[in-house]
């Protein structure tokens, strides 16, 4: 059997680890070696606040991973900053084993736009478990019924003639749209961007009729689709979305290669010990498989998925060059 | 109907019950003790809502704040020091009315007409908010734009009796909030490269500052004796409830009306409403003369709007963002962190949570009368609890309080910072309570600028392009503009009749 079962026996054996963590404490106080590891509480930053997507995402892993290794995950949530505040914590804090945290997509980022030094480079990745394509929408009255309809429209308009919304300036769905632009031979200038707190505000824009275009992902358009408002034209992902199956894909949709989205991975700080790192790898991605998680994440809309290690690595590269062009096509990079 | 059952389930079950049950006696108890305001007690409970889910957290924040509001009464009838602002408007005539051996009327007047306006404005909350949100659905950043600055010019202009004062701690509001990164177009200001100002000065620390700490540097350099408690038997709270009721039905719905109207505008909370409607029912009373010398209907106007008033900031905050006071300043922070952020679309995705949030209202306004009885009966114990004591361990809590949020030091050091600020303002007449609005308003009001500034590509006059945005740019300008022309008509006026002569 290897789903994880919630039986009176695992619960007997998970006090049993933390009684004997606690004995392990309080025997050996010295340096965390590998093989002990873990035998105090591991805390797993978050540089995003309480309560939002990455927070809810995070707090399910960290039980998870309490449940198996059987001492306490706290989470901590360092916001800030455009993420800033909370991803230097992860990558200043002791290479231990004792400190983890998520990264998100904005790590690729914020160093183009000259807001720290801090890369991904400063992390030994753990791994991947969601990542959340962006999609398009429109306003349900629009006159524009497909991606290629739209795309067409604003390479024959004229500058900022089309407005769209979607999130800060720099932020995620900005980054996806100026792709898309740039994906189709449409200067990123084309089309003016209404800087929002976050995609919420944006997509209630569009359906107000302040802007003609929003990107967002999916889940988090959701309400107001369901209300019949605004309308997805295309995903941007090279794949349909399995909860979704009736949005296209922009390739299908206006034959365009582009691809953007939110994505969420555990890292640890660099020097973490390999061991560690491996232990750590194997046990999230036990965690990412439990039925718990799926049924969780399914609930809530986020992808599911886990690209552990080296993988996860090359992923944080294509994602880090990716953003740096399209910053740089859209102005922001420093 | 399903959303109200669900909503009823997530109100009435232990834990929710039980919290229900804990944070009236912290309010009640908060609310009791002079210098403890009803503020300072949602401030310092935001900590502790972390821990808590949204429905539950919505009830600890509704609850404290009407339980503290009506404990304000108690020490204003009994020592003659409002154990909240809200409470100041009719201190001395509840305390004139102990004198004369009536401490019991006052202090049930206090209580009944309490719950009574806060009622009443739970149902003016449960009929507008629906129908404003939907309204709403169609605003653009211009419209917010407006209305935010439509606020604004209501909080300096209604707020204080010093508008220009008012208005200089807005501004201070405005700056503090500029600080980081979180602006329209990400740039840091004035972080001087530091990482953690890069996040922002923390709302929460800044908020147990503000009204906390400088609550407790106030009492460690206060040397004055407090005033000795009125000893008076307080037997019947209840007796001649009733007769007020009769005697006095339109001072009761003036008072809830023009509270919750109050409250509802940006700026003014439950203590303007108070001493707007004790104003307004000394100038319409047929006994205008008995005033201040013990007289019980002021007390039940106003003791009805303070509380009617709280419902009513929730309106503008539920459906907006937009505080009507500060303490929905707080609850608005609070319901972002529980993402139930406030807008219209918070109406349409999950009514149950809105259905919830009146339950709780009506609910927290029923219970108030059987624990304020029971308040009423302790009360002299609880004003004799030593603040030798009280003081440090609400220092505690705010340190506490700050840390919890981002688990930084630097946190705590801005909560310190915002103490002693407030505190030298305080002493110096400058109301702190525009400021906290300013850091709120600031940021919606710069975000909703740039958003419509780049939609109009710079054109002003698409500001008042669409009707209702027009509509409240037009209202905005008047108001502004009103000192200049009331000159204006009152030169005309006096012209006329000399060129008629």
């Amino acid at each position: 059997m290897t789903t994880l079962n919630v039986s009176p026996l695992t619960f007997g054996r998970r006090t049993l680890l933390a009684a004997l963590a606690g004995a392990a404490v309080l025997a050996a106080a010295g340096p965390a070696a590998a093989q002990t590891w873990p035998n105090r509480p591991i805390t797993m930053i978050v540089p995003w606040g309480a309560g939002g997507g990455t927070d809810a995402t995070a707090r399910m892993i960290a039980s998870l991973l309490e449940k198996q290794l059987g001492v306490p995950v706290p989470v901590v949530n360092r916001t800030g900053g455009s993420g800033v505040v909370g991803h230097q914590a992860i990558a200043s804090a002791e290479p231990d084993g004792y400190t983890i945290g998520i990264a998100t997509l904005e790590i690729g980022g914020m160093h183009h736009q000259g807001l720290t030094a801090l890369t991904h480079e400063a992390y030994e990745p753990i791994g991947l478990y969601n990542s959340d394509p962006a999609a398009i929408f429109v306003r349900a009255d629009s006159p524009y019924k497909t991606a290629k309809d739209l795309v067409d429209a604003v390479a024959k308009s004229s500058d900022r003639q089309f407005k769209a919304s979607g999130s800060a300036q720099g932020g995620v769905n900005h980054l996806a749209l100026a792709g898309l632009l740039k994906a189709a031979g449409i200067p990123t200038a084309r089309v003016a961007w209404v800087p929002s707190e976050g995609a919420a505000p944006g997509l209630q824009d569009l359906a107000a009729g302040g802007v003609q275009i929003a990107t967002a992902s999916l889940p988090e358009a959701a309400a107001l689709m369901a209300a019949g408002r605004i309308r997805p034209l295309a995903i941007l992902a090279p794949k349909r979305d399995a909860a979704a199956p009736d949005v296209p894909t922009l390739q299908e949709a206006a034959g365009l290669a582009w691809s953007m989205g939110s994505w969420r991975g555990i890292v640890a700080p660099k020097g973490t010990p390999a061991p560690v790192v491996a232990r750590l790898q194997a046990e999230v991605g036990k965690a990412v498989e439990t039925a718990d998680y799926l049924n969780f994440m399914k609930s809530k809309g986020y992808a599911t998925g886990w690209t552990p290690g080296e993988g996860f690595r090359a992923f944080m590269v294509a994602n880090d060059k990716n953003l740096g062009e399209t910053l740089t096509e859209v102005g922001l990079k420093k | 109907m399903d959303a109200v059952v669900t909503a009823f389930g997530m109100v009435f079950n232990t834990e929710t019950l039980l919290i229900i049950a804990a944070s009236s006696i912290y309010g009640l108890f908060v609310g009791a003790v002079p210098g403890l305001t009803a503020t300072m007690a949602l401030a310092l409970l935001v900590p502790l809502t972390f821990f808590m889910d949204p429905i539950p957290a919505l009830a600890a924040m509704v609850t404290t704040s009407a339980m503290a509001i009506f404990a304000g009464d108690i020490p204003g009838c009994l020592l003659r020091m409002p154990g909240t602002a809200a409470s100041a408007a009719y201190t001395d005539e509840s305390f004139a009315m102990s004198r004369n051996g009536h401490a019991d009327t006052a202090l049930g007047a206090g209580l009944v007409f309490s719950a009574i306006g806060g009622l009443f404005g739970t149902v003016v909350l449960i009929a507008c908010a629906p129908i404003l949100a939907e309204f709403a659905l169609n605003f653009t950043s211009f419209e917010y734009f407006w209305l935010i600055l439509l606020g604004i010019t209501c909080a300096i202009a209604i707020s204080s009796d010093r508008p220009l004062k008012g208005g200089i701690m807005l501004v201070l509001g405005f700056l503090v909030a500029s600080v980081g990164l979180s602006n329209p177009a990400a740039f840091p200001r004035f972080t001087g490269g530091n990482t953690d100002l890069m996040g922002g000065i923390g709302f929460l620390p800044l908020l147990i500052g503000m009204f906390a700490t400088s609550e407790i540097i106030r009492y460690a350099l206060d040397t004055k004796a407090r005033p000795p408690i009125i000893d008076q038997p307080i037997v019947n709270v209840f007796a001649g409830m009733w007769r007020l009721t009769v005697k006095y039905p339109v001072q009761i719905v003036r008072g809830s009306v023009l509270g919750t109207v109050v409250g509802a505008l940006p700026g003014a909370g439950s203590d303007i409403a108070a001493w707007m409607s004790y104003a307004v029912s000394k100038k319409f009373s047929k006994e205008p003369e008995k005033f201040g010398t013990g007289h019980v209907e002021g007390i039940v106007e106003s003791g009805a709007a303070n509380n009617s008033a709280l419902a009513g900031a929730w309106i503008p905050a539920l459906v907006f963002g937009i505080p009507g006071d500060t303490l929905t300043a707080i609850v608005i922070g609070v319901l972002y962190m529980k993402n139930l952020n406030p807008g219209p679309t918070l109406f349409t995705t999950n009514p149950q949570n809105i259905y919830a949030i009146y339950i709780l209202f009506i609910f927290a306004n029923l219970i108030m009368v059987p624990f304020g009885w029971a308040t009423i009966k302790v009360a002299k114990r609880i004003l004799a609890v030593p603040r030798a004591i009280l003081m440090p361990v609400i220092l505690l809590f705010c340190i506490v309080g700050s840390f919890a949020m981002n688990n930084a030091a630097f946190d705590i050091g801005i909560m310190l910072v915002a103490g002693f600020v407030a505190y030298i303002l305080e002493e110096n007449d400058f109301p702190v309570a525009p400021a906290i609005l300013g850091v709120v308003l600031g940021p919606m009001l710069e975000e909703n600028l740039v958003k419509s500034m780049i939609k109009s590509d710079g054109h002003v006059a698409d500001f008042f392009e669409r009707p209702i945005a027009g509509v409240l740019g037009v209202a905005t300008l008047v108001v502004w503009t009103w000192p200049f022309l009331r000159i204006a008509i009152g030169r005309l006026r006096a012209r006329q009749p000399r060129s008629a002569a």
